[in-house]
């Protein structure tokens, strides 16, 4: 059985003039200490998709239909009082920015034993040992001066470092890290990065990472989810979808990266931009974008298709399999 | 080699952080005592933008980057040093001498939601400009100029009426870079122009800039953090570490063989699809503060190969081959 089981899941936010759908029909699962990547440009649904397992969407959002299982145990049904036992404990999470994170007006140990006592029945002075050394694990220098540093004296590094401490007080299964290295210069998101993956692997904890960007999907994760307009169109290990990706939205958007160009040549570029929840297009999300578009994608959602060892929802995809299916039965 | 279209000469900016002589003013073990404090944002850079090139000018945040970018378009006044358009300094010009330049050079800004007027609509945001530097111009002429340069960003003439808010991200860009190029500029200053885009957007609008280059014969100076994109767009790059230029190359000879140690850190860090796993150089310590600069090379302390000389003496961009200029003791001892 899988750590975690997403099913079917639908994320909806209740405005004026009927509901939006965020997320339509997610389904995912997460092994023990497996590093899972969710990529999606802005509006895809990541977010949403990330705060929904911690039932965290604020009003107007909720969960619309389908089932969250951590161990068995359907987080979405469950009670506010429940889940708290989970959040921060089995389950931690880890955001972009380290400054709306941290309280500006605690010190590091007070926020990590505050942490810990909400959870755990033990004295303070334990909690200050445990923290110590977490502190240390995510190798900020001089750990024992940070216990009683504020937030505003340390770096973003060291932010993002005291954040990640944080995430491993009370080991948890899984971490679920939202974009924690897009505020970060690139040299220390290679640190951050590489911390976090040998943090995953040492202690055996589950990573589900939401970026941007796939060259950090490639370093660190092992499966990945390609998310547009509120659903994955493509799931599978991150190697077979980065060299040799499926879905045609996925193609393009490892194609517009100015590393796959010839220096100075024209960037593959997708047209238009992912439209807005307000009017997402019947059929397939992603066909006014689309040069494989034909009617049947235009009326109808496109279901999931193995291709080797990947998920696909894609018409084109399927049709292109049947091509291949049929010639090797003639060949044969 | 022509002469170069800007030139930027020992430019320094420094940022008064200590206010009034009252604030800086404390008593202290008996008597008064006054104490001065400045952030060093440029210490010392030289540049030559070539007419026709994409110069890039990259670093980490706080390395002076985007001050360089503000001070050459005229919005910072330097501390010292001096800006050469076209062999002539106009960073000491005033109201109606620097005019002319101010049409010539024009620039784009990082976050598109916050460089258009949100109670402008689009044709009043792109006449502005037009009519501001050419008030000869007859409305029909001015309407046309408008319509010529949406038509080149692939903005509809027909949204002239709607307002800023009513477009996407990269439309907004598209739309601020008509902006630019409304008043038929030379050079163009670009701080961060794709940074707050989507992948798929930042294609868009690299392409767009590129074809604005050919076809009106533009000059970038490109201030960027992503590397990558460096690669695919510039002629020549220009690495900043602490108000400092660490090396300045052409793109190839950078991204083939990067020689500053700082460099070789920083190209090692970019994420690359084809890694799987995270595979970089790794620097000791974090940047120094820029209000108390470190002696002799401003990389000394982070740096593998650092000695006595690196620690007192502020190394020169000294070229080691055609292109390449680095600024490294032990690249010129023949250490590194």
């Amino acid at each position: 059985m899988a750590l975690l089981e997403v099913k079917n899941l639908d994320v909806r936010f209740a405005v004026r003039g009927g509901d939006l759908t965020a997320l339509r029909g997610i389904s995912f699962s997460l092994d023990k200490g497996e590093r899972l990547g969710l990529v999606g440009e802005s509006g895809a649904g990541k977010s949403v998709a990330a705060f929904s397992i911690l039932n965290l969407i604020a009003k107007p959002g909720y969960i619309a239909g389908g089932q969250i299982l951590f161990e068995g145990k359907d987080l979405a049904a469950m009670s506010e009082r429940e889940l708290r036992k989970i959040r921060g404990n089995r389950i931690a999470m880890i955001f972009q920015d380290p400054m709306m994170t941290l309280n500006p007006v605690l010190t590091i140990g007070t926020q990590m034993v505050e942490a810990i006592l909400a959870h755990r029945k033990i004295s303070k002075k334990e909690a200050r040992a445990i923290a110590l050394d977490r502190l240390q694990k995510v190798q900020i220098p001089s750990p024992e001066k940070r216990l009683d540093q504020y937030p505003h004296e340390l770096s973003g590094g060291m932010r993002q470092r005291v954040i990640i401490a944080i995430a491993l007080l009370l080991d948890p299964e899984v971490i679920i890290a939202d974009e924690p290295t897009t505020a970060l210069d690139v040299t220390i998101q290679a640190e951050i990065m590489d911390l976090l993956l040998n943090l995953c692997e040492q202690e055996n904890v589950a990573l589900m990472l939401i970026t941007h960007d796939l060259g950090v999907v490639s370093q660190v994760t092992q499966r990945m989810l390609v998310m547009y307009s509120g659903r994955i169109i493509e799931q599978g290990p991150t190697r077979d979808i980065i060299d040799n990706a499926q879905h045609p939205y996925t193609v393009g958007l490892i194609s517009a990266l100015p590393q796959m160009g010839e220096p100075g040549a024209r960037l593959f570029q997708i047209p238009g931009s992912m439209p807005s929840l307000k009017n997402v297009p019947t059929g397939c999300p992603f066909h006014p974008r689309c040069d494989y578009a034909t009617d049947q994608c235009r009326q109808a959602m496109p279901d999931y298709v193995h291709a080797g060892n990947v998920d696909v929802a894609c018409f084109e995809v399927s049709k292109r399999m049947e091509q291949e299916k049929h010639m090797q039965e003639e060949r044969s | 080699m022509t002469s170069p279209l800007v030139e930027i000469r020992g430019l320094e900016k420094q940022f008064d952080l200590s206010g009034s002589l009252l604030e800086q003013i404390t008593f202290k073990d008996g008597r008064f005592q006054r104490k001065q404090e400045a952030v060093h944002a440029i210490n010392g850079v030289d540049l030559q933008v070539q007419k026709g090139e994409a110069l890039c000018v990259v670093g980490e945040s706080g390395c002076g980057k985007s001050t360089v970018a503000r001070t050459v378009m005229g919005l910072l006044s330097p501390t010292a040093g001096e800006i050469h358009y076209d062999g002539k300094r106009i960073d000491n010009l005033k109201g109606r001498d620097a005019l002319p330049y101010r049409r010539k050079m024009q620039m784009i800004f990082q976050n598109p939601y916050a460089s258009l007027n949100p109670r402008m609509t689009i044709q009043q945001t792109l006449e502005e400009p037009v009519r501001f530097h050419q008030p000869d111009l007859s409305q029909s002429d001015v309407r046309a100029k408008v319509q010529e340069v949406m038509q080149s960003v692939g903005i509809d003439p027909d949204w002239g009426s709607r307002f800023g808010h009513e477009f996407s991200g990269g439309q907004r860009q598209r739309i601020a870079i008509a902006r630019a190029l409304a008043v038929d500029p030379e050079f163009i200053v670009a701080d961060e122009p794709i940074s707050a885009l989507d992948v798929s957007i930042q294609a868009q609008v690299l392409n767009l800039m590129m074809e604005a280059q050919e076809t009106r014969n533009l000059t970038y100076l490109f201030i960027t953090h992503d590397l990558a994109v460096v690669e695919h767009f510039g002629t020549r790059v220009a690495v900043m570490y602490l108000g400092r230029v660490c090396e300045l190359a052409d793109t190839k000879s950078l991204f083939a063989t990067p020689r500053h140690p700082y460099t070789q850190a920083l190209l090692s860090a970019i994420p690359r699809l084809e890694d799987e796993r995270p595979n970089y150089i790794r620097l000791q310590g974090e940047v120094p503060t820029p209000v108390n600069l470190p002696s002799g090379c401003v990389f000394h302390g982070r740096c593998p190969h650092a000695n006595e000389r690196c620690r007192t003496e502020v190394p020169k961009l000294i070229a080691t081959d055609a292109n390449v200029q680095v600024a490294c003791h032990g690249v010129e001892e023949g250490r590194l």
